[in-house]
């Protein structure tokens, strides 16, 4: 789905993305993962088209990404952020709906997919009318989740989805997401900085290093043979953490 | 307390008075007055309406009602009785293609139209040469003629009079004049001059109410070179047969007003921002004892002019504002460095005292609402551009981002959700420049704009504490009620999602 090549991004003298080779291959699932600030989400950005890198570039679908047909492109995308990112001057509907309302879709067909879309990610109805500022952190990501599949885009962006929420509602929201992304059978390219999630919701996790890949593939290959010291630090450092938390490994 | 216990009555009277204001018909018998439509015609046909009220027979004055053309004809075809005009266009207007009338008068030729030319008012409106009244003083010129001593002498005429024949060329071949530096330029610019120091010398007529605000001193035509314009009272012979005391009620118009009388009674309409009644109202009580009593306007009906003329000038210079300074404020947030200049722009203009801008508008704009107008759409211009600014720069990164990548096309984005999210701001800024703007427009009374500032000048003027709390207290709760109103607008336009985020701009 997508192909990048020698990705390079540079902002003022600090390269946050350093020669990004990665091929996405569609209806996969794929887990960024690295320290803060090693270049998650301007990756993610980068394959949205929010940003153009200097260097390289991307194939969408075997088409380049350019700014004559970026919105189209766009179209086929699904983008939720932290904090979901919504409007806060329409409410759940008015989000989730806006650009469906652009293009001109069906009263009936806006209807039929919000129900699809509330029945998937169980967001209540009388959540609807409700401002962002009157929902819990959970169901704005919902809210921000639905909005984002809303013209059933191919392609499924998530950046730190769960990032913000208190752990038991993160735990629940996990599950869910798993389970909608098995349902959906979409590419799915998701960031975290929890190996644990990365592990549970990608089946393929590239673990990045101030802008550089420096590994990819599952969890246990990781494990069996790092690619580079890091890799061991990194993942030792995660478990540990868990360990005293005394959640098991 | 006086005045409280006066207005009751006028409070129970006012539905009546406005009656008889707006739908006076016309009675047979009525005596009518015509005005040539500008300030001196329509002071002087209110000189005449209160001559004739004095007397007790009905009189109706049809103000400003269109050029010389259509006036004389008025007086012609008897829809009028009597007006005033001048001799000097009578002559070359009204009689010009009269070939025939060789060797007769003025006044034979209009007999035989059925006009009478009863006499000069008292004052001529002719061209003259003015300089400030101090460099005349001190270089000791009262006359034209004085001026060939004085070859440096800076001369700066409008446009019109450097191009007529009988302007400039012909005025320095008759005179002699020496003067090299003579420019032709816009005439409120050759005033502008003049008060600056940077000219000495321009051209006026001899009753401009400029003379008196600039302190000029028109010169002696003292070899006749200019056509004499003398105003003359004009009314239909058949008056003196129907209504006699008509007559000789008017007829004491003549030589009623000298040049100077005439000057200051411009200026107080034009620069006061009287009304001619008024103007008129006091000339006749000064020099005959008339108290004029027909036509004293009401407290609600000058309330109610007051008040539209107010409302008049703060809507729409606040209205242009909005529509400038919005467009302004969303270029400076999506281009910084255009922004700053932007910015710095309007910033100045706020800067700059409320009555300097104003009197900064005359020379370009001349006198009245039209400046007025324009100093309050530049004084209202900074609150609604630095709002709209701080308002679009103050949403949320990732809220942009969203819209982005959504796929939302630029115009889409900035109707659907900048601009709705910068609203509580904008509409901060547009109650700012709103509350300012009515504060502001009383001081437009200054150059001729009218609204709740005139009875506050008048107030002033006579030492006349109602008067000033005629203007004063609507103006103070016109303020309250503008914000009011946007505070209201503000809680129940919003959607609940942003309400209570309005901030006031600056950093
Ligand atoms: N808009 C920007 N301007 C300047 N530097 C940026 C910008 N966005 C990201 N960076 C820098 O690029 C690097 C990568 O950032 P980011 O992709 O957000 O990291 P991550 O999501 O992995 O935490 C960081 O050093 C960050 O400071
Ligand atoms: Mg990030």
């Amino acid at each position: 789905m997508f192909e990048l090549d020698r990705i390079t991004k540079r902002y003022g003298s600090s390269l946050a993305l350093d020669g990004i080779r990665l091929s996405i291959a569609r209806g996969s699932t794929t887990a960024l993962i690295g320290p803060s600030g090693c270049g998650k989400s301007t990756l993610l950005r980068i394959l949205i088209g929010l940003i153009e890198p200097d260097v390289g570039h991307v194939r969408f679908d075997g088409q380049m990404l350019e700014r004559t047909r970026i919105r189209a492109q766009r179209q086929r995308m699904g983008y939720v952020i932290q904090q979901g990112g919504l409007f806060p001057h329409l409410t759940a509907r008015e989000n989730v709906v806006l650009m469906a309302r652009l293009l001109k879709w069906s009263s009936d067909r806006i209807k039929t997919r919000l129900s699809e879309l509330m029945e998937l990610t169980h967001f209540p109805r009388a959540g609807l009318e409700r401002y962002p500022t009157e929902l819990s952190g959970g169901q704005n990501q919902r809210v921000g989740l639905m909005r984002a599949l809303m013209l059933d885009p191919e392609v499924l962006l998530l950046d730190e989805p769960l990032g913000a929420l208190d752990p038991m509602i993160r735990y629940e929201l996990q599950e869910e997401l798993k389970q909608i992304f098995a349902t959906l059978d979409k590419t799915v390219v998701l960031v975290t900085h929890d190996l644990a999630e990365a592990a549970f919701l990608g089946e393929t996790i590239v673990l990045m290093r101030a802008g550089r890949i420096v590994q990819s593939g599952s969890l246990d290959e990781m494990i069996r043979a790092p690619a580079e010291p890091f890799v061991e630090r990194f993942v030792r450092a995660q478990r540990s953490h868990r360990v005293a938390l005394g959640e098991g490994a | 307390m006086r005045r409280v216990s006066s207005v009751l009555p006028w409070l129970l009277l006012a539905p009546l008075v406005l009656g008889l204001l707006t739908g006076c018909g016309r009675s047979d018998g009525e005596i009518r007055i015509g005005s040539k439509k500008f300030t001196e015609g329509i002071i002087l046909g209110e000189v005449l309406r209160g001559l004739v009220a004095e007397t007790g027979l009905p009189v109706h004055h049809r103000r400003a009602l269109g050029g010389t053309r259509i006036v004389f004809n008025a007086l012609e075809s008897g829809e009028i009785d009597a007006y005033v005009d001048y001799t000097g266009t009578l002559l070359h207007e009204v009689l010009a293609e009269d070939k025939a009338a060789q060797g007769r008068t003025l006044s034979e030729r209009l007999a035989e139209r059925g006009i009478r030319l009863a006499g000069s008012i008292g004052f001529q409106n002719n061209y003259a040469l003015g300089m400030p009244e101090a460099r005349a003083e001190a270089l000791g010129i009262e006359r034209i003629s004085d001026l060939r001593d004085h070859p440096e002498l800076r001369f700066r005429f409008g446009n019109e009079f450097m191009d007529r024949a009988d302007g400039w060329a012909g005025l320095r071949s008759f005179y002699g004049l020496p003067q090299r530096d003579v420019r032709g330029l816009e005439h409120e610019l050759a005033y502008r001059a003049l008060a600056s120091g940077e000219a000495d010398l321009t051209d006026l007529y001899t009753t401009d109410a400029e003379i008196a605000y600039y302190h000029l001193r028109p010169l002696r035509d003292d070899r006749d070179w200019f056509a004499r314009y003398d105003a003359v009272l004009l009314y239909r012979a058949d008056l003196a047969q129907r209504v006699p005391e008509a007559v000789t009620a008017l007829e004491r118009a003549l030589g009623l007003i000298d040049a100077r009388r005439m000057i200051a009674m411009n200026a107080a309409v034009q620069i006061e921002g009287r009304t001619e009644s008024q103007v008129a109202g006091e000339l006749l009580r000064e020099r005959l004892g008339i108290l004029d009593a027909t036509e004293t306007r009401g407290l609600l009906a000058r309330l109610a002019q007051c008040t539209l003329e107010h409302l008049t000038l703060v809507g729409v210079s606040l209205l242009a504002a909005v529509l400038a300074a919005v467009p302004l404020g969303l270029l400076a947030a999506h281009r910084p460095r255009l922004g700053q200049l932007v910015l710095a722009f309007v910033g100045i203009a706020q800067t700059i005292p409320a009555l300097a801008l104003l009197v900064l508008m005359i020379p370009f704009f001349g006198i009245g609402a039209g400046p007025a107008l324009v100093a309050l759409f530049l004084y209202s211009l900074l609150p609604i551009v630095r709002n709209t600014h701080a308002g679009i720069r103050g949403i949320p990164a990732a809220t942009i981002e969203s819209a982005e990548a959504l796929g939302l096309p630029a115009g889409a984005r900035l109707r659907l959700i900048e601009l709705p999210l910068a609203l509580p701001t904008i509409l901060a800024g547009i109650k700012t420049a709103a509350v300012i703007n009515v504060g502001a427009a009383t001081l437009g009374a200054l150059i001729g704009a009218g609204g709740y500032g005139q009875p506050i000048l008048a107030g002033i003027r006579l030492d006349d504490m109602g008067l000033i709390m005629e203007g004063a207290i609507p103006a103070a709760v016109l303020a309250v009620t503008v914000q009011w109103l946007f505070e209201r607008a503000e809680r129940t336009a919003l959607p609940r999602g942003i309400r209570g985020l309005g901030r006031t701009g600056g950093d």
